[in-house]
């Protein structure tokens, strides 16, 4: 259990490796969002050199191919991007906060929030657009976020990983049960309803992607700007206190992180549960439990992820898509499965 | 710990002031007050909202008439709608609430992780989508031939994912997070299938297999409820019996080890065990959700245990199940709501409740 192959402390292994380790990673994650986004721009029910892909993007009068590529797929691009980072971080901050490798975003009750105000919408207010729906999205997130951190931490010892953890998880089944039991009375919002839940990036970026920016950039900042102190909460609440950390506060603004991230995502693409469980782990097996290093590198984990996905679901169904979600259960699963076999896994 | 308080060596016994010890035999555990009068208060919670199920429905039966039939002596059409139509499902839940949250208790113990329940370790989606594979290969969700395929399928399901799991985990021993975490993999993949196959499915078999997969008492007749039965009068003395070295597990595979469990065999008797109840559970009913997660959880907390209690877990989550679907029946009839969203709204917030004002707790 305790035993983890990548330690970042010093003496455990040679320094060198482990940095040089890190390092390559990063170059090889980058190469990997390079090819990633080429291939989004390039691939689909019509595929496009990626020479007239780079034509199309710098000479913004030509029309035809060029067309497809502005004005489809580099929004569906740039917002696979944005989701995919902030997914990736979510998800790291989760299990960091809860100490729980088993949290992701999902768990924590905020896309579930999410998804009981966008029926709430759709029941209630009729609302039935991608961008009437994102607003609806981002205030259960935030509500769902608010809640699971005062029930969470207003037991008598404040919040712990474990009540954290477990608020999160009983806060999002009572939310399911709510908009299953909205969404089984009314078949009409069932009907509007599926098409938000599947996850997926088609369809939506144009409505989606400048909001969920103003959302999701102050996400990452402020994930960012814990990283320091989850290293030291790593080693338990008494001895990051011990070390000046400020637990409190540190958890409130992880929280907030968390919630600006998986809402934004939630709020963008619908619920994708995947990415933020999966990727930290992917992550971690290379860059040890040093959170500055892990946030980054599962923001680009994150990144290539959601990109390859939709790019998969784009070519193996035509003429039609497969939804992200989907493809990253199918391709993801076996891929996860094989990487926690082959690997001793470094603890959460 | 529950066999720390005394130790006898040579004859001689040493005894923890202020602590009984019970003993039958090689089995010794300590007499404390709270699980006893939670599966007491429990027990009589259950059989009161059983009584008052029975009691509702399109036609109306007294409490005293419920019991008249229960012993024999009511008129025919009375006795038909007693024993015949609501019986069974009542039983029903209550043996599913039983086996599920008694899985829950085994994988929340040997993962020490109160997030692990079998919905979380692809047990349950083994069973769902084994059972909709029947579904959309033709077979009825009613009459006799679902009756018998789809729990049939269902159990073949689920325990073939937990056997995949074991097996996929399995790397010289069985590492309990690598358990856990093969487990999530697996119960994504299977999710997939799940939706790929209510995706390509004919809208009526897609219908027929979303009530399936939504967990429901609804129709649920003597077919299903013996075989639960059986399958709980098996597993459980066998848990339970196979249960003593379950709390050393709490310590880290290394202290059990060094405290003499044979982890590597006791985790794997426990999750199959788990996967068995889950599955027949899950078959008898669909998957009721969040039952296996929730019920160990609130029943640690009620008991002031160390780890999920495993009879007082089962107690809670028959009430947990049983008062469910007195709610679906009564307060939400008009919505015909599946007894599987009402034990999520239900259980949440009394989860909730009872970490809000729960003392500081260490993971376990």
């Amino acid at each position: 259990m305790s035993t983890t192959s990548t330690g970042p402390e010093p003496g455990t292994r040679p320094r060198r490796s482990l940095r040089s380790r890190r390092a390559g990673l990063v170059l090889a994650l980058l190469a990997a969002v390079l090819v990633a986004v080429v291939l989004s721009l390039a691939v689909g029910s019509l595929v496009i050199p990626p020479g007239r892909v780079l034509e199309a993007l710098l000479h913004p009068a030509a029309s035809g191919d060029a067309d497809v590529v502005r004005s489809l797929r580099v929004p569906r691009t740039l917002l696979g991007l944005v989701v995919g980072a902030a997914l990736g971080v979510a998800g790291a901050l989760a299990q960091g906060f809860t100490r729980n490798p088993l949290a992701d975003p999902g768990l924590l009750g905020i896309t579930s929030g999410a998804a009981f105000l966008v029926v709430l919408a759709i029941f209630l207010g009729g609302v039935a657009s991608f961008a009437g729906y994102i607003w609806f999205a981002l205030a259960g997130a935030a509500l769902a976020g608010v809640l699971v951190f005062l029930l969470g931490a207003s037991g008598r010892a404040g919040g712990t990983p474990v009540t954290l953890a477990l608020a999160g998880a009983a806060l999002s089944a009572v939310l399911l049960g709510l908009t299953t039991a909205v969404v089984l009375s009314d078949q009409t919002t069932l009907d509007q309803y599926r098409f938000w839940s599947v996850g997926s990036l088609s369809g939506r970026a144009a409505d989606t992607l400048i909001p969920v920016l103003f959302v999701v950039v102050p996400g990452l900042l402020l994930a960012l700007a814990t990283a320091p102190g989850l290293n030291a909460l790593a080693l338990g609440d008494d001895v990051a206190r011990s070390l000046g950390v400020p637990v409190g506060a540190i958890r409130i603004v992880g929280l907030v992180a968390i919630t600006l991230l998986a809402g934004g995502a939630t709020a963008a693409a619908g619920p994708i549960a995947f990415v933020g469980l999966v990727v930290p782990h992917v992550v971690r097996a290379v860059t040890g439990p040093d959170y500055r290093w892990l946030l980054p590198c599962a923001a680009l984990a994150g990144m290539v992820l959601i990109l390859v996905a939709d790019v998969v679901g784009r070519v193996v169904a035509p003429p039609g898509e497969l939804q992200v979600g989907v493809v990253l259960a199918v391709v993801g699963a076996p891929f996860f499965v094989a990487l926690v076999r082959r690997r001793r896994l470094a603890a959460a | 710990m529950s066999n720390g308080v005394t130790t006898r060596t040579a004859g001689h016994e040493t005894r923890v002031p202020g602590r009984v010890p019970l003993r039958v035999g090689r089995f010794s555990t300590v007499w404390r007050l709270p699980p006893v009068v939670v599966v007491a208060v429990g027990a009589v919670g259950v059989v009161l909202a059983g009584a008052a199920v029975l009691t509702v429905g399109d036609y109306p039966v007294g409490f005293a008439d419920v019991f008249a039939a229960l012993v024999g002596a009511s008129d025919r059409a009375t006795a038909v709608i007693v024993l015949d139509l609501r019986l069974p499902e009542v039983l029903t839940g209550i043996l599913v609430g039983a086996a599920l949250s008694l899985a829950g208790a085994l994988t929340q113990t040997i993962a020490r992780n109160p997030l692990a329940s079998p919905d979380i370790t692809g047990i349950t989606q083994g069973a769902s989508a084994a059972a909709l594979i029947a579904i959309v290969l033709g077979v009825p969700s009613g009459g006799l031939a679902g009756a018998l395929v789809l729990p049939l399928a269902a159990l073949v399901g689920g325990l073939g994912a937990g056997l995949l799991v074991v097996a996929l985990a399995w790397r010289n021993g069985l590492e309990s997070q690598r358990l856990v975490l093969v487990g999530v993999g697996v119960s994504f993949g299977l999710t997939a299938v799940v939706s790929y196959l209510l995706a390509v499915a004919r809208i009526e078999q897609a219908s027929q297999a979303k009530v399936w997969i939504t967990g429901s008492l609804t129709g649920r007749g003597w077919e299903h409820v013996i075989p639960v039965g059986i399958a709980l009068v098996v597993l459980v003395p066998t848990v339970l019996l196979a249960s003593g070295g379950l709390g050393a597990l709490q310590f880290g595979d290394d202290t059990a080890r060094g405290l003499g469990v044979p982890v590597e065999r006791a985790r794997t008797t426990m999750l199959v065990m788990a996967a068995a109840l889950a599955a027949v559970a899950t078959a008898a009913a669909g998957p009721i959700e969040f039952v296996a997660l929730v019920a160990p959880q609130v029943a640690l907390r009620l008991t002031r245990s160390a780890r999920p209690p495993l009879i007082a877990s089962m107690v809670v989550g028959a009430l947990l199940v049983v008062v469910a679907d007195l709610v679906a029946r009564t307060l939400l009839s008009g919505i015909g709501t599946p007894v599987g969203v009402v034990t999520a709204v239900l259980g949440g917030p009394f989860l909730l409740y009872l970490i809000t004002r729960g003392r500081r707790e260490t993971a376990r």
